[in-house]
C-alpha cells in the first residue's frame, strides 16, 4: 500500500478518538438543550469543574483552602488521603448532581419562560461564575489527572498494522479507551431515556412542558436530573481532556469545538452530536494532513468552523435537527 | 334529590355520589382583567358536569384553577372533603386528576402509543435500575401499564394508529388520543376543554360517546367545556354557565336551558 493512504488511514482514525470528545461536549449541550430549550454556554466550563473536582477529591485537597486560612489564619491544604479513582469519580458525580440542584433552585427556576437569550445569558454568567469557584475550590496551577486509564502507543494495533502493512499505526491506548467509554455512556443514555420512567419523562419534557405537568411530571426535577446527566457527560469529558493534557483551565475552551459539532448534527438530536462530532474529528485531522502544508499549517484551528459556516448556508438544521419549517 | 349529601339515581340509572370538588369563591385575575368573578360550584363522584358560556366567559380559566395551571387570586379549592393546599399542576395530576387541553398538548414527537404510555408515568413506582435492567417488579409493572394502555386504546378506537407518530394525525384523532393519554391514568376526576371543538359532526357522535361510556364504564367523574348547547345537553347531569367571569346559572340542563339570563347571555340572539 502507498505510503500516503497508511498515513491518512492513521491519522482518520486518530481523528475519529479526537472526534469522540467533541462528540462528548456536544452531547451535554444537546441534552440539556432538548430538555429545556436552554443553550448552556457553560458546558465547557462544567468538564473543567468536574476535572478539577476529580483532582482535587482525589488528591484530598481541602476545597476553598485558601479562603479559610485567609479567613481564620489556619494553615490547612490536604485532608491527608489519597483515593482511589472510582470512589472520586462517584464523589465527583455526587458533586455534579449538588451543582445541578443549586443551577436549578437558584438560577433557572427564576427564568422559567424568560426568552431564550436571557436563558442564554444567564448560563454565560454561570460559566464565570464556576470558573471563580473553581478557581477559588481548588486553585489555578495545572493538575495531572491519573484515573488509572492507560496510556501510550498501543503496541498490539502497532504490531499488527506492522505486520500487515509495514507500517505500525500510532494509535493512544487512552483514545481507545475513550471511544469505548463514550460508546458505553451512548449506549447507557439512549436506555435510560428510552425504557426508564425518568428517561421518559424527560423526552416528555423535551416535547411539550404543558403537556408533561398535565400527567404528573414535575418539569424541576427533570430539569435537575438533566443537568446532572449534563454534568456526568462533562465529567467524562474532562476525565479524557485531563488525561490527555492535564488539568487547567484551557479545558474550557473544548466548549468552543462542540459549537461546530452542534451546527453539523442540530442543536437537538443525539445522534447528530455523535456523528457531527466524528466528522468534525475526522475531518480536521485529514484535511490538515491533506491541505495543511499547501495553507500554511494550523488549519485545525479554522477548519470546523468553516465547515460548520457551510452547513449554515446550505443545512441550517445540521445534519439531523428538526427541519426548520417557516409558516407563512 | 340533588340536596342529598349521599347522592342519587340519575333516570338513566347511574349512580352520583356525594361531592368530590368543590370551588369556593374562587376569583381569577389577570393583572386588570378579572377571568374569574367570585364563583361557587361543586362537583359530585359519577357525574357530568359541563361549564358552558360565550368566549372568554372563563370556563378555560376555571378548569385551569382546579387542575393548578392557574392559582386563583381568592378562594378555595376544597377535594375530597379537604381544603387543597397550594399545590402545583403536576402534583395536583398525581392526586388522580387527569385532563385535556382547549389547544391540544400532545407530545407531537412521539407516536401514539408512547403518548399514551405517558399517561401512566406516575403510576409507575420501581427504581430506576431495575427499570433499565427489565427485572423483576419493573418487568411485571411494565406489562400491567401496557394493559391497561391497550385496553384504553382499544375503548378509543385508535389502534390502527397505535405506532402513527402524533404529528401526523388528523385534528380529530388528535383529540381523542389526548383523551386517551388523560385516560390512562385512570383519574379519578377527568377535565376536559372542548373535546369536541373543530370536529364534523360523526367525529362529534363517536366523542359524545367515548364520554358517556367512559363515565358509564369506569364511573369517571367528568367536568367538560363545551359551546355546542345540543351536545351539552345530551350529555350532561348539571351544567354551570358562565359569562364575562360570573356565574349565571347552575342545574340539570333543562332548568339551565329556560334560566332567563342564560337565555339573554349564552343565546342572546334569540331573545329581546
Ligand atoms: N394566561 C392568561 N393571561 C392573561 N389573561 C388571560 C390568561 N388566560 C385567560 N385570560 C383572560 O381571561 C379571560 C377568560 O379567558 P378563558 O380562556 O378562560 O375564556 P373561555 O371561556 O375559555 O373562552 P373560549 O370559549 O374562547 O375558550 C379572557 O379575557 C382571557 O383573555
Ligand atoms: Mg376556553
Amino acid at each position: 500500500m502507498p505510503d500516503q493512504l497508511l498515513f491518512a488511514m492513521e491519522v482518520t482514525l486518530n481523528g475519529l478518538m479526537a472526534g469522540v470528545l467533541y462528540a462528548l461536549v456536544a452531547l451535554g449541550f444537546v441534552l440539556i438543550y432538548k430538555a429545556s430549550g436552554i443553550f448552556n454556554y457553560a458546558q465547557g466550563v462544567m468538564a473543567l469543574f468536574a476535572a478539577m473536582t476529580l483532582v482535587g477529591i482525589m488528591d484530598g485537597q481541602v476545597p476553598f483552602s485558601h479562603l479559610i486560612n485567609a479567613i481564620f489564619g489556619t494553615d490547612v491544604h490536604h485532608f491527608g488521603w489519597h483515593l482511589p479513582g472510582l470512589l472520586a469519580i462517584l464523589l465527583t458525580m455526587v458533586v455534579m448532581a449538588v451543582l445541578a440542584w443549586g443551577v436549578q433552585q437558584f438560577v433557572m427556576r427564576h427564568l422559567i419562560g424568560q426568552e431564550p437569550i436571557i436563558l442564554f445569558m444567564a448560563t454565560i454568567g454561570l460559566a464565570y461564575f464556576l470558573e471563580g469557584v473553581a478557581d477559588l475550590m481548588w486553585g489555578s496551577e495545572i493538575r495531572k489527572l491519573d484515573v488509572g486509564l492507560p496510556q501510550g502507543i498501543n503496541e498490539t494495533i502497532d504490531g499488527v498494522t506492522y505486520d500487515m502493512f509495514g507500517y505500525g499505526f500510532f494509535i493512544d491506548n487512552l483514545d481507545i479507551v475513550a471511544t469505548v467509554i463514550a460508546a458505553l455512556l451512548v449506549i447507557a443514555l439512549v436506555i435510560f431515556s428510552q425504557y426508564t420512567k425518568q428517561g421518559r419523562a424527560m423526552r416528555a419534557v423535551a416535547d411539550d412542558h404543558q403537556a408533561a405537568l398535565s400527567v404528573g411530571i414535575s418539569l424541576n426535577f427533570i430539569w435537575v436530573m438533566v443537568w446532572s446527566v449534563a454534568g456526568f457527560v462533562a465529567l467524562v469529558a474532562g476525565i479524557m481532556w485531563g488525561t490527555k493534557s492535564g488539568v487547567q483551565f484551557s479545558l474550557s475552551l473544548i466548549a468552543l469545538k462542540a459549537l461546530p459539532v452542534l451546527m453539523l448534527g442540530g442543536f437537538t438530536s443525539i445522534p447528530g452530536a455523535i456523528v457531527g462530532g466524528l466528522i468534525i474529528g475526522v475531518g480536521e485531522k485529514l484535511f490538515d494532513f491533506l491541505f495543511g502544508p499547501m495553507l500554511g499549517g494550523a488549519t485545525e484551528n479554522w477548519f470546523a468552523y468553516v465547515l460548520a459556516l457551510l452547513f449554515l448556508v446550505f443545512r441550517p438544521q445540521g445534519l439531523f435537527g428538526d427541519r426548520i419549517i417557516e409558516r407563512v | 334529590m340533588l340536596d342529598q349529601a349521599e347522592g342519587y339515581i340519575t333516570d338513566d340509572g347511574r349512580k352520583i355520589g356525594g361531592v368530590v370538588m368543590e370551588m369556593k369563591n374562587i376569583t381569577l385575575r389577570f393583572g386588570g382583567v378579572v377571568a374569574i368573578k367570585d364563583i361557587s360550584f361543586d362537583i359530585r363522584e359519577g357525574e357530568i358536569r359541563a361549564i358552558i358560556g360565550p368566549n372568554g366567559a372563563g370556563k378555560s380559566s376555571m378548569l385551569n384553577v382546579i387542575s393548578g395551571f392557574y392559582v386563583p387570586s381568592e378562594g378555595e379549592v376544597w377535594f375530597r372533603g379537604e381544603k387543597r393546599p397550594p399545590m402545583r399542576p403536576y402534583e395536583i395530576a398525581r392526586q388522580g386528576i387527569a385532563r385535556t387541553f382547549q389547544n391540544i398538548a400532545l407530545f407531537e414527537g412521539m407516536s401514539v402509543l408512547d403518548n399514551v404510555m405517558t399517561g401512566r408515568l406516575t403510576q409507575m413506582k420501581s427504581g430506576l435500575f431495575s427499570q433499565a435492567l427489565w427485572k423483576g417488579k419493573a418487568e411485571a409493572e411494565e406489562i400491567a401499564n401496557r394493559e391497561i394502555v391497550e385496553q384504553v386504546i382499544d375503548f378509543l378506537e385508535i389502534q390502527h394508529i397505535r405506532k402513527t407518530p402524533v404529528a401526523r394525525l388528523p385534528y380529530g384523532l388528535k383529540k381523542r388520543v389526548e383523551l386517551a393519554r388523560a385516560l390512562a391514568a385512570q383519574p379519578k376526576l377527568l377535565l376536559l376543554d372542548e373535546p369536541m371543538a373543530g370536529m364534523n359532526v360523526e367525529e362529534k357522535e363517536d366523542m359524545c360517546r367515548f364520554i358517556l361510556d367512559v363515565n358509564d364504564e369506569f364511573g369517571t367523574t367528568i367536568a367538560l367545556i363545551e359551546h355546542d348547547m345540543g351536545v351539552v345537553m345530551d350529555l350532561s347531569d348539571r351544567v354551570v354557565v358562565m359569562d364575562y367571569g360570573k356565574k349565571i346559572g347552575d342545574g340539570p340542563p333543562d332548568e339551565v336551558r329556560n334560566n332567563p339570563d342564560v337565555i339573554d347571555a349564552y343565546l342572546g340572539v334569540a331573545h329581546d
